[in-house]
């Protein structure tokens, strides 16, 4: 006896529901490959360094007092985010929209603090290969951190605009998982930049 | 995990948000008014507007077809002089200058804008029938791919027309890259070229990925899929992390270029060979990325005229899986002779020839495949077949070369020009020919003529060994590769002469092969819908498919869906004619990553000229840094976000919104 296979029907949701839905593998896929260039970056860093004549760093100590404090703003902007979005999932939109804010706010402080960092630097990006890493590692990162500001600002508006429910809210959630990968990168920046060196890396 | 159950219909929409959100597909056949309603929802508008804003996957990978194949084409003449610079001695044809942007730019256009692009040209158009699923899981992002690509390949173009197309080699290695050696706007045309492209590989990657994991008709489980699905598929994944690499190296080269960073300059501790590690992490896995999906086209199309299903199924997928897991960790065999600690040199050495055993695994299939067949004698067949032989030859001289000393006598002479062009024609081109004989009658409704089929097949392969066989020697005989030419006292006169006879026959060969798919286009004899027998879904709609590709989502029981009769593996039957009627609005359906269960109903995005705006708009970007007027670099930029805000805007019709607030 043949036996045809037919698909059962069963309810089906339409479209993305809440976090589930067809974009969120794109938006992996999209940190995958944007974790996979700063792995490049820091090898790069790790590799010259280590083939180089000792010192190689311009800095044996480098200074954590910016460094350290920023670090802890770009992780509260990243708890600020996920604030918003359980705000979201909960239908508090004041909640959510003031949760962008913050987190918008504190990105941008990031950005400035950095610039400050650069600024109090002896040295510039053609110096040596170190210069030229740091500039340059550390610049993307902060790219990033202005298309994730971008980002924030948009799900801000969205979220003003009352366009995201509990079910509907996709955008959202995939917008707060690039938020948290730019900040989750910068802890592998910082470790290598600001904490090897004290570890005797290059040094 | 799911939600409580609840079953009423779109109809019902409004009243509870909860049960809107959910819907029981219907079941049903497929009628002409259901066609002529998925027609309406799915066509693309004709015009100039509908052509620049279409999204649907055949004709995105119909035109990655037609421009990989232009380049070919390019990439042909540019070789086919400097074979009549080579064909004898002191020859002055060519300046050694001349010589070096065109090895160059042959090596580019071949490697980045044929060779990739081909394939994904053909998966495009192929993955969602095969799939037995309506569209990629991103279909503007398909469309943007696609841009970008003409873009970049435009972007690189009007540097060769413009006296600056690379001229370091494809691997272009520093310091030679650097701005002191090589002045011109060659190499930042070549850097920023990269670059961007490499968005159009990523992204493209990124949507293989994501329609594998989801977009499959019902049924079709992880060990049903077709071959060419496992060889995009593992391609895809090794693409999403490697173009980082290449791209990083580009972007750092132009800054050491450009903005004088020492990344690669020695005087400010720089390190050249990073250039090579970052290129070649980036290269080695990619050579296996543009040949695995290509290599699943022979394992699918060979069986078609074999008459029977592929011998090994299971070792072949997991041998594609395996090259590539092998192929991330062989990168330095092209950097054997700088100098690295005898210790690497010997781990990537074991690695490299480790590589020859997941390759004979498909090699042994396919023979075992005619072998135990009753093959049919078709010119695909030919050029599937062909496959077979030049693979060996050129994994034999990979093999060789994957052994140190070997490469040490070897490198940078013909013998390595004879192997990349064994294993580049051998595993891509041939394959590709053979896929444009098979499923052209899927693309255009008709059938390819069979004679000129045949010369183009015998010319082609006959031309390309007279050419490549004979530079083997070459090589040993001591000609180093990349040179303009050569004395007359070292006696290499007659065996370049044969080369380049042989490379005039090869390119009579293709284009008697153009000449036919020209022809066959609007002459060829009409197809029907599956005019070889075979077995695989794409082959249940009709030649060409309607743009919603199926009217009833089919549900698949096996791997040979139209072949199960004959077979008689199971009694259980795919079920092509009844099945989810998925027609309130542009909607497909999502299944689960291994079992393909039914998951989700998605609604599609329509036609639209968002991406091909934002490829344009990087096309000024992109000028603008190349000519470092950060104006035009500016406005690139602020097109491109504006057209990203407009991307992402949540709407309405994909459901990305909840119900407007009361």
């Amino acid at each position: 006896m043949v036996e045809l296979a037919t698909a059962t029907p069963t309810p089906l949701p339409v479209g993305p529901v809440r976090d589930h839905g067809i974009g969120r593998g794109g938006m992996f896929a999209l940190i995958a490959s944007e974790a996979a260039l700063f792995g490049y970056l820091l090898f790069s860093y790790y590799y010259t360094g280590a083939s180089a004549p000792t010192p190689w760093v311009l800095e044996a100590h480098p200074a954590l007092k910016l460094a350290l404090p920023n670090t802890l703003i770009l992780l509260l902007s990243s708890v600020a985010i996920w604030f918003a979005e359980r705000a979201t999932r909960r239908e508090e939109r004041a909640k959510a929209v003031i949760g962008c804010g913050i987190a918008f706010v504190l990105g941008t402080i990031f950005v400035v603090i950095q610039m400050f960092e650069w600024k109090a630097k002896t040295y510039g990006v053609a110096k040596s290969s170190y210069a030229s890493l740091y500039y340059i590692t550390t610049g993307l990162h902060v790219a990033h951190v202005v298309v994730g500001l971008a980002v924030l600002a948009m799900l801000f508006v969205w979220t003003w605009l009352g366009y995201f429910t509990p079910t509907r809210r996709i955008v959202f959630t995939n917008g707060s998982y690039y938020w948290h990968f730019v900040d989750a990168v910068w802890l592998a920046v910082f470790t290598t930049y600001y904490i090897t060196p004290y570890l005797g890396f290059g040094t | 995990m799911s939600p409580p159950p609840a079953t009423a219909t779109a109809a019902t929409a409004g009243s509870n948000r909860e049960q809107s959100i959910r819907r029981t597909p219907t079941i049903g056949r497929s009628t002409p008014e259901l066609r002529e309603r998925l027609q309406r929802i799915w066509e693309t508008k004709p015009g100039l507007y509908g052509w620049l804003a279409t999204v649907d996957h055949k004709e995105i990978g119909i035109r990655y077809i037609v421009t990989a194949f232009v380049m070919l084409v390019i990439g042909g003449i540019e070789a086919l002089i400097m074979r009549v610079q080579l064909a004898s001695p002191e020859q002055t044809l060519l300046s050694p200058q001349q010589y070096n942007m065109l090895f160059s730019t042959h090596g580019v256009t071949m490697i980045f804008l044929y060779a990739s692009p081909i394939l994904s040209g053909f998966s495009n158009y192929l993955w969602p029938l095969l799939f037995g699923s309506r569209d990629m899981a991103f279909p503007r992002l398909n469309a943007l791919s696609y841009w970008i690509y003409l873009a970049a390949g435009i972007f690189m173009y009007a540097g060769v027309f413009l006296g600056a197309g690379p001229n370091d080699g494809w691997f272009n290695y520093v310091p030679y890259a650097q701005f002191r050696y090589d002045p011109g706007l060659n190499i930042d045309f070549y850097s920023l070229g990269m670059v961007f492209l490499g968005v159009s590989t990523s992204v493209g990657a990124a949507n293989f990925i994501v329609t594998l994991l989801r977009m499959r008709a019902p049924g079709m489980s992880i060990n049903r899929l077709p071959i060419i699905i496992w060889g995009t598929a593992t391609a895809s994944f090794a693409n999403l992390l490697i173009v980082p690499a290449v791209s990083l190296a580009f972007f750092l080269l132009w800054l050491d270029r450009q903005f004088h960073t020492q990344f690669f300059q020695v005087p400010g501790g720089g390190q050249p060979l990073l250039w090579q590690h970052l290129f070649w992490m980036f290269g080695h896995p990619w050579v296996y990325a543009i040949v695995l999906p290509a290599m699943g086209m022979v394992s699918d199309g060979l069986p078609v005229f074999c008459r029977r299903p592929l011998v090994g199924y299971a070792p072949v997928a997991l041998a594609t899986v395996a090259t590539m897991l092998l192929g991330f960790g062989v990168w330095v065999h092209h950097m054997f002779a700088t100098g690295l600690p005898g210790l690497s040199l010997a781990f990537f050495s074991a690695a490299s020839i480790l590589i020859a055993v997941p390759s004979a695994v498909s090699v042994f299939s396919w023979i075992a495949t005619i072998w135990l067949g009753r093959p049919v004698i078709t010119a695909a067949f030919l050029f599937f077949a062909s496959t077979i032989i030049l693979f060996v030859i050129g994994g034999v001289s990979g093999f060789m070369t994957a052994s140190v000393p070997a490469d040490w006598e070897l490198t940078d002479t013909y013998f390595i020009v004879a192997h990349l062009h064994y294993v580049l024609l051998g595993i891509n081109v041939f394959p590709v020919m053979g896929a444009t004989h098979f499923w052209f009658p899927k693309f255009t409704g008709r059938i390819m003529d069979e004679r000129l089929g045949r010369w183009s097949f015998w010319m082609t392969f006959i031309g390309f060994n007279v050419a490549f066989l004979p530079m083997h020697l070459t090589g040993l005989w001591g000609m180093p590769r990349r040179v303009y030419t050569y004395p007359v006292e070292m006696g290499l006169g007659p065996i370049n002469m044969v080369s380049t006879v042989g490379s005039f026959l090869l390119a009579i060969g293709f284009l008697l092969f153009f000449i036919n798919v020209l022809r066959s286009r609007t002459r060829g004899v009409a197809a029907g819908d599956n005019p070889w027998d075979a077995y695989t879904l794409e082959w249940s709609t009709s030649s060409p498919p309607p743009p919603y590709n199926f009217a009833v989502i089919p549900t698949v029981a096996s791997r040979h869906m139209l072949w199960e009769e004959q077979l008689g593996e199971s009694n259980e039957r795919s079920n092509l004619e009844e099945g989810f009627i998925l027609d309130h609005g542009k909607e497909a359906l999502a299944t689960s990553a291994l079992d393909a269960e039914p998951q989700r109903i998605l609604h599609m995005p329509g036609d639209t000229i968002i991406p091909f705006v934002l490829a344009a708009g990087m096309l000024v970007l992109f000028s603008g840094l190349l000519l470092r007027n950060w104006p035009i670099t500016a406005i690139g930029a602020v097109i491109c976000a504006a057209d990203l805000v407009a991307w992402f805007w949540p709407r309405m019709s994909l459901l990305e919104r909840g119900p407007a607030h009361g």
